[in-house]
Parts: C-alpha cells; structure tokens; sequence
C-alpha cells in the first residue's frame, strides 16, 4: 500500500493554502471552524433579515410563501448545525487539548476529517440555492409533509441528505473529544481537577455520540421514503408521521443541550476569572451538568404535547422537564455565588458571561411555563416559543459563544481586542436582543402562529414586529463592530503577553499565540484552578510567573499533516451530494454516490497505512 | 369542584366558557417538590478532595506501549484506539436501537402482505445465525494467535472470520431474493420496508467488516499485523462481536418474536404464489 501513499508526497509544511488543507493541528482545524461558523451566522442573519422584513407589516407581500417558508427552515438549520455546533467545535478543537495539557487531541486526522466534512456538508445544504430547490418543511422537517408527493422537487433531499453528512462530522467530533478527555489528561489531572469547561466538553460529547445516530437512522428512513418508495412515514400503507416525530424530538432534545452546554463551560471559565474567586460549587456544577445530560433522553416529548398523545404521555413529560430545570437553576445559583463578593471585573468576556446568565434565566423562565401541557396548548406553535427558542439560544448559546471569543481571542492571536468597542457590542447586542425578542412573547400570547409568512392587519401585531424588526437592525450593528473589532485587533491590537487575565487554567501558562507542540513540558497538575496554584506560590515567594520558554519545535514529536482526511470528506459529501443529480439521466445519482464510495474507501485505506506522525522531524519546522 | 361557566343557556352551550378552577396545578407542585427533595436525599454524593496529598498518587498517569514500540502516557492505561471503538459500538447501539424500535412499532401495522409468517423461514436463518456466530468464534481464535505471534495459524482464522462472514452474506443475498419473488419488497408494506432497511443495514455492516478483515488477513501474510499491533485486530473484533450481537437481536426481534404474525385484523390477507 506504499505506493497508494506515496504517489502525492505527505505534506511537511506549515505556510501556504496546502498547509491548511493537510492541517491536523488542533488550533489551526479550530480557526478553521470558528471562520466556518461566523460565515454561516452572517447567511442565517440574512435570512432572518428576510422574514423580520417580511414581517414588519401586515398582509406583506416582500417575499412568496414559498420563499418565506425556505426562510425560516435554512434559518433554523443554519443557525443550530452551521452556527452553534461549530462554534462549540471551535472551542472544544482550540481548547480542550491546552486546558487538559496535551499536545493535540487522540485522533488528529479525525479531528480533520471533521471539520473538512463539516465544511462540504455545510456547503451541499445551501447548494439548494443554486439551483432553486431550497429545504422549506421547517428545520424538523415532519412527516408527513416532507414525504416525495407532498415535498416535490429537492429541497428536501438536500436538507436530510446534507444533514446526515452535517452529522457524520458531529460523530467524528464526538468520539475524538471523548477520548481524548479521558485517556490524554496530564499527570495530576484527576477527573475531579478538571476545569468545567473540559467538563461540559466531554458531556456534550458523550450526548453527540449517543443522539446523533437517532437522526442518522430517521434521515435514512425519510431518505429511502423518498428515493427508494419506502414506507416509514406512508400513511397509505399504515405509515405513522409520528413516529417521524418521536426519533426526530429523541435527538432533538438532547441537541438543544448539547447547543448549551458547551457555553455554559465557557462561561463557568470566564466568571471566576473576572470575580477573581474560584468557581463556587464546583462538584455540583459537574454533577448537574452530567444530570441535565441524562435527564435530556427522557423530556423528549414535551415538543410533541399537542400531538395528541394522551393524558398520562403529557403528564410524565410535563413532570420530567420541570425536573430537568432544577439541575440547571442550580448553576446559575452557583455562578451568581461565585461573582457574589467576588472582585468583579466587567470586561467584555465577563459582561458577555453574565448578559448570558440573565437572558438564559428569562429564556428558561418560558421554557418552564412550556413544560406545563396545559400551558403549552396555547403556546405551542406560536411566537412565544420562538422567544423561548431565541432567549436560550441567542441570549444563552450566541452570547457564551462571544464570551468565549472576546476571553480567548488574546490566547488565539496574541493580541488584545479593544475593550471599548466590546463593550459597545455588547451593550448594542443585549439591546437588540431584547428588543427583538422580547416582543416575541406577547405576541404569541396575543396568538400570533409560527411559521405564518404575513398576517392580516387588525390582530394587532403590527407593533410587536415592528418592535422585533428595528431590534433585528441594532444586532446587526453590534455585529458589524465585532467583525471590525475582530479584524481591527489582529492588526493592531496592543501585544495580549500570555496571561492578561491572570486566569486559572493551563492554556494561559503558554504563550499567545501558542506553540505548534502547546507545551514544553507536560505540566503536572496539583489541584483545581492548576495554574492559579503555580501563580499563587510563585507570588508568595515574590516572583511572577512568565510564560513556558519555547523550545525547538522539531525536537517535540508532534503528529504530521496529512492530506487523506480530506480526500475521504471528499467521498463522503459526494455519497450524499451524489443522490442530488439526475441531470441527463434519472439513475445517474446512484453511479456517483458509489464513486463516491469509492473515493472514500480509497481514502479511508491510504489514511490507514500511513503512521500519525512521520519518523524524520521536517514537519515540525513551523515559521 | 366550582365551575367558571358564563351565561349558559338552557342547554349548556354558549356563553364564555373558561377553564374550571383546577386543585390539580397545586397538587402537581407540591409532588415535585418532594420528588426534589426526595432525590437530594438518596443520592451520596461523595467527591475526591483535590487538597489530600494521599489521593494525588492515584491520579498519575498509566504507561502503555503503542503499537509503534514507544511508550505513551494514558490516563486510563487503555489505548485511545480501543477507546474509540467502544465509543463508536456505544453510538451504533443507538442506531441499531433506533431501527428495532421502528420495527418493533410498526409491527403489526401491515396493511398489506406478505406478512412475516408468509415469508419468514427459522429453519434457513437458523443455520446462517449459526455461521454468523461461528465466526465469532474464529474471530476469538484468530485474534488469540496472533497475539501469540502464530502468523500462519492467526492468518488461517482471519480468513475463516471473512468466509464465513462471507456465507452469511449469501444466505442475506438469497432470502432478500426470495422474499422478493414471493412479493416482498420495501416498497410493499411496513414489514418490508422495516425488514430490508434493518437486516440491509446489518448487512452492509457485516460487509464493511469482511473488507476490513481481508485487509488485515493480508497484513497478516505481509507481516504488517504482528503481536506488538495485534491491537488493531483486536479492534476489528471488538467489530466484529457487536456486529454479531446485533443480529442475535434482530433474529430473536424478528424471527422468534414476530415470525408468526399474520395479517392483523383489517388487512388485506395475503395470498400466496
């Protein structure tokens, strides 16, 4: 098999557009994802843009039904699985390997694979747009509409299809965090001295490895449906569109947390920093997120109270997701504890951290009033639930996440941001945020449906939008002074030296940016809050801690790059992509879905022989 | 229980009806709090103190030798190869679930047949769930010799593992065949669709299997696959077993459970050829 590896020569370098492609460093996959993810966040912006335009008045006629019904259903799927989810990977890629102590993750290649697949399955899920046939059935896409007769054209088939390769990168992702954070920690680094963080990552990874073939097996089934005249959701042949529902909502609730939990790590990072005091409670923090992971698997149905599942059905998951709040009420009382007299340092990072606390107690405060069947009959399928929807996960998701980005961005480029405009973003954005979606809730309550692409004037909901609409137009403000500040900073933000935040954790012991090899030495951890430890002694004795020295890199073994991860993606989109064509010939989609196969395969056998790292160490030159 | 009906009319309709006065929401509220309460009690909690020197001993890392001859440092003194594979069974659980539970709802759903006991033969799968399970056993031995270092004896049974993975897969190539010419396919009802796609799918995992097997059987021969990364088969049979264990799942799902289901009252009855 030498000869499969050896006909393109491995790459060594680190410089130029090749390097990235046959990236396997941890740091670089995770720049790639977070770049990723913004551009999608811009597209699922725009789309939102659309229907908040659309619906700024009544009887509007700015877009089709059709249109507006793509609008909301690439918004939505956009936003939880090219947005968020990457996002996370952005942290759980950038972080996780330098707060536990290690070089790279278990399995760096797959680690690649993940984000290349991402990246085409991303791509294949808007290529709808080019040719006309968008996904329009909601980002959960029920059955029965979503079966061929009642979904014609392909819109459909990109969204099921685009999701299942969207879902085999999640799985990659999944199985290399689980690994890694059990098998890769530094000496010293017991389960219990874990940072949070490293927590939520490894729970959230465990829910992705589990959930995730649940919507595996339900796109197969709709796919077979609609490509190959199977029955799973043909009501003509005693097919049951709820069953759709049930596997559909099995993955879905456990995805909402897995959206959540990765931002909760990050901010469990950011509030003891800035309180200057460790993290209060932190065993009941971990226990609680492990909880509210266990107990996702069994609220699954409270998205399906209107369904007509029957008293008793209601009542076990009214009962089960009011329970599921306890667990994450006491977080919040824990980080509420943790900034109380505390020294609090309201830094961008830390307001982020804390405008995320707020909103994901009021986003929360609705979610219990869903639980409740009763209530929820009237507010299902309404705009409250799309406040509920946008306060956990803009409010609570999307401000974690920028958090994270304003507290790393020092350790990432090595520069600092520039506080002002932070803070200006975040002022601007809390604003817009509650200006858009607060509305939300009355309007619902006044009955305002989901999913409606205009209303008639004279139900009284032209003030609420319009309220949403201008709210919609403040985000994008803040926005554009992030992109700004973002970019602005990497050029001329002040030098960030390796600790401004004198920080608890082990990233923020290396230098900003940090080394291809992370650590010089394996650290050896001595407690929680490792690095607060190393400071703290080091003060007593009158020194200051500088950062770890940086060594020859070709001195450090470190895995090499390798271009088979992204030949096998390659495959992969294409076994999917290829069901897509039927130009000149119906049947053409099933010979290049197994060329497809066959360059995965091919991929998946040169990956195989070729050792993680190279012997000689010419790749560890880095420039 | 007090009503909150508005201007009723002489029959009881009309008028504003809103909902009654409930001591249900009350109720449901003080049960969740004991639920709560109940379980803050009954569960220990007891977590390792990070400060207690004697405890720092026991979180050390576990050498263990990869298959490339170095040593490296693990939390577990497992393999990350090992671990991942487990991770990988653990989520195909899921998805192997997902699609029995599909059957299982859609199991005496059919509107029209064949139904399974107009199609279904325990005798023939019998013998194939034989092979299958034999090879497992070959899987077991092939594995044991390798690591012994017995290259001729190890290579012998990897082979074995595939031929017989093999003749399974011809006995899943007739009954598709045969189910088919006596009317059953996936587009004919629910029990073939939820038949074809679950055991197709099983199919298609024993098949990746046997490719991945004949793989190694040549490394094997090459002198690839050696004792000191005998991991890497013992990885393919980690595999190998769950994939065995599916299917004594599916075939007691299938076969034994529902292999005597006939057309459920208001089907169509299926007649034969």
């Amino acid at each position: 098999m030498v000869s499969i590896t050896g006909v393109i020569p491995r790459p060594t370098g680190y410089t130029g557009l090749w390097s990235w492609l046959t990236t396997v460093d941890h740091k670089r996959i995770g720049a790639l994802y977070g770049f990723s993810a913004f551009f999608f966040f811009v597209i699922g912006g725009i789309e939102a843009g659309i229907m908040r335009l659309q619906l700024v008045t009544s009887d509007s006629s700015l877009v089709s039904a059709d249109w507006f019904n793509a609008m909301f259903t690439m918004h939505g799927t956009t936003m939880i699985f090219m947005v968020i989810m990457p996002f996370g990977a952005t942290f759980f890629n950038f972080l996780v390997p330098l707060m536990i102590g290690a070089r790279d993750v278990a399995f760096p290649r797959l680690n690649a694979f993940s984000y290349w697949t991402f990246l085409f399955g991303a791509l294949l899920m808007h290529a709808g747009f080019l040719i006309g046939q968008v996904p329009d059935a909601g980002w959960f896409s029920y059955a029965n509409l979503t079966a061929a007769p009642f979904s014609e054209g392909k819109g459909l088939d990109f969204w099921a299809l685009s999701l299942q390769v969207l879902g085999i990168a999640s799985l990659a992702a999944g199985f290399n965090f689980v690994v890694t954070i059990i098998n890769m920690r530094a000496p010293g680094m017991s389960m219990m001295r874990m940072p949070v963080f490293i927590w939520m990552t490894l729970v959230t990874s465990i829910l992705l490895v589990l959930a995730f073939p649940i919507i595996t097996v339900a796109l197969i089934e709709l796919t077979a449906d609609r490509q190959f005249g199977a029955n799973f959701f043909n009501t003509a042949a005693g097919g049951d569109p709820i069953l759709w529902q049930h596997l559909f909502w099995l993955f879905g609730h456990p995805e909402v947390y897995i959206l959540i939990l990765p931002a909760m790590g990050v901010v469990s990072e950011i509030i003891p920093t800035f309180s200057r005091k460790p993290l209060f409670g932190y065993p009941v923090i971990v226990f609680s997120g492990i909880v509210i992971a266990i107990m996702s698997w069994a609220v699954w149905s409270h998205h399906m109270f209107t369904v007509g599942l029957g008293a008793i059905a209601n009542s076990v998951f009214t009962i089960t997701t009011m329970l599921i709040a306890v667990p994450t009420g006491v977080k919040i009382f824990n980080w509420i504890a943790t900034m109380w007299n505390g020294s609090i340092d309201l830094k961008t990072p830390m307001l982020m951290a804390i405008g995320f606390v707020a909103l994901f107690i009021v986003g929360g405060l609705s979610g219990v009033s869903h639980a409740v069947s009763p209530s929820d009959f009237q507010q299902q399928d309404t705009y409250y639930i799309v406040a509920h929807i946008h306060y956990v996960l803009f409010g609570g998701a999307i401000f974690g996440i920028f958090a994270g980005i304003y507290y790393w961005y020092p350790k990432i480029t090595g520069k600092m941001y520039n506080e002002m405009l932070g803070k200006v973003h975040f002022w601007l954005m809390f604003v817009g945020m509650n200006l858009t979606f607060f509305p939300m809730h009355y309007a619902g309550l006044n009955g305002m449906p989901r999913r409606i692409y205009t209303y008639a004037e004279g139900f009284g909901w032209e003030g609420m939008n319009l309220l949403a609409t201008i709210g919609y137009f403040v985000i994008v403000i803040s926005l554009l002074i992030f992109i700004h500040n973002f970019f602005r900073s990497i050029k001329k933000g002040a030098e960030a030296g390796h600790d401004p935040w004198d920080a608890p954790t082990l990233e923020w012991s290396i230098s900003s940016p940090p080394p291809v090899y992370n650590f010089a030495e394996v650290p050896v951890v001595r407690g929680q809050d490792a690095y607060w430890i190393t400071k703290r002694e080091a003060a007593a004795r009158g020194e200051t801690v500088p950062a770890e020295p940086h060594v020859d890199p070709s001195t450090i073994h470190m895995p090499s790059p390798s271009y088979w991860p992204l030949i096998t993606s390659f495959g992969v989109v294409w076994i999917a992509g290829g069901l897509l064509i039927d130009v000149g010939w119906d049947y053409i989609r099933f010979p290049i879905s197994f060329v497809g196969g066959l360059i995965t395969i091919i991929g998946v056998i040169g990956w195989s022989n070729e050792p993680a790292a190279e012997e000689h160490h010419e790749a560890a030159e880095q420039h | 229980m007090p009503t909150n009906t508005h201007g009723d009319d002489e029959h009881g309709h009309g008028g504003i009806h809103l909902p009654d006065m409930s001591y249900y929401p009350i109720i449901l509220a003080a049960g969740l709090t004991i639920i709560g309460a109940g379980l803050m009690t009954i569960v220990p909690i007891r977590f390792p103190n990070g400060k207690r020197p004697e405890l720092a001993a026991a979180t050390g890392t576990y050498e263990i030798k990869s298959e490339h001859g170095e040593v490296i440092n693990t939390s577990t003194g497992l393999s990350n190869k090992k671990l991942l594979m487990w991770s990988f069974l653990g989520s195909d659980v899921m998805f192997f679930g997902s699609f029995i539970a599909t059957y299982l709802v859609y199991r005496n759903r059919s509107l029209v047949g064949p139904y399974p006991a107009d199609v279904l033969e325990i005798p023939i799968t019998s013998v194939s769930t034989f092979v299958l399970l034999m090879s497992s056993l070959a899987m077991v031995l092939a594995l044991s010799y390798i690591q012994q270092g017995r290259q001729k004896m190890g290579t012998f049974w990897i082979f074995s593992v595939v031929v017989l993975g093999a003749i399974f897969l011809l006995f899943q190539v007739y009954e598709f065949n045969h189910f088919g010419q006596l009317g059953l396919t996936p587009r004919t009802n629910l029990f073939g669709t939820t038949f074809f796609i679950l055991t197709g799918l099983h199919g298609a995992h024993v098949t990746l299997g046997v490719i991945w097997l004949i793989f190694l059987g040549f490394g094997s021969i090459k002198g690839s696959l050696r004792a000191d990364n005998a991991i890497d088969l013992e990885i393919a049979g980690l595999y190998w077993h769950f994939v065995d264990i599916v299917w004594i799942v599916i075939f007691t799902v299938i076969y034994l459970i529902s292999a005597r289901d006939v057309a459920p009252p208001g089907s169509v009855p299926f007649v034969g050829h």
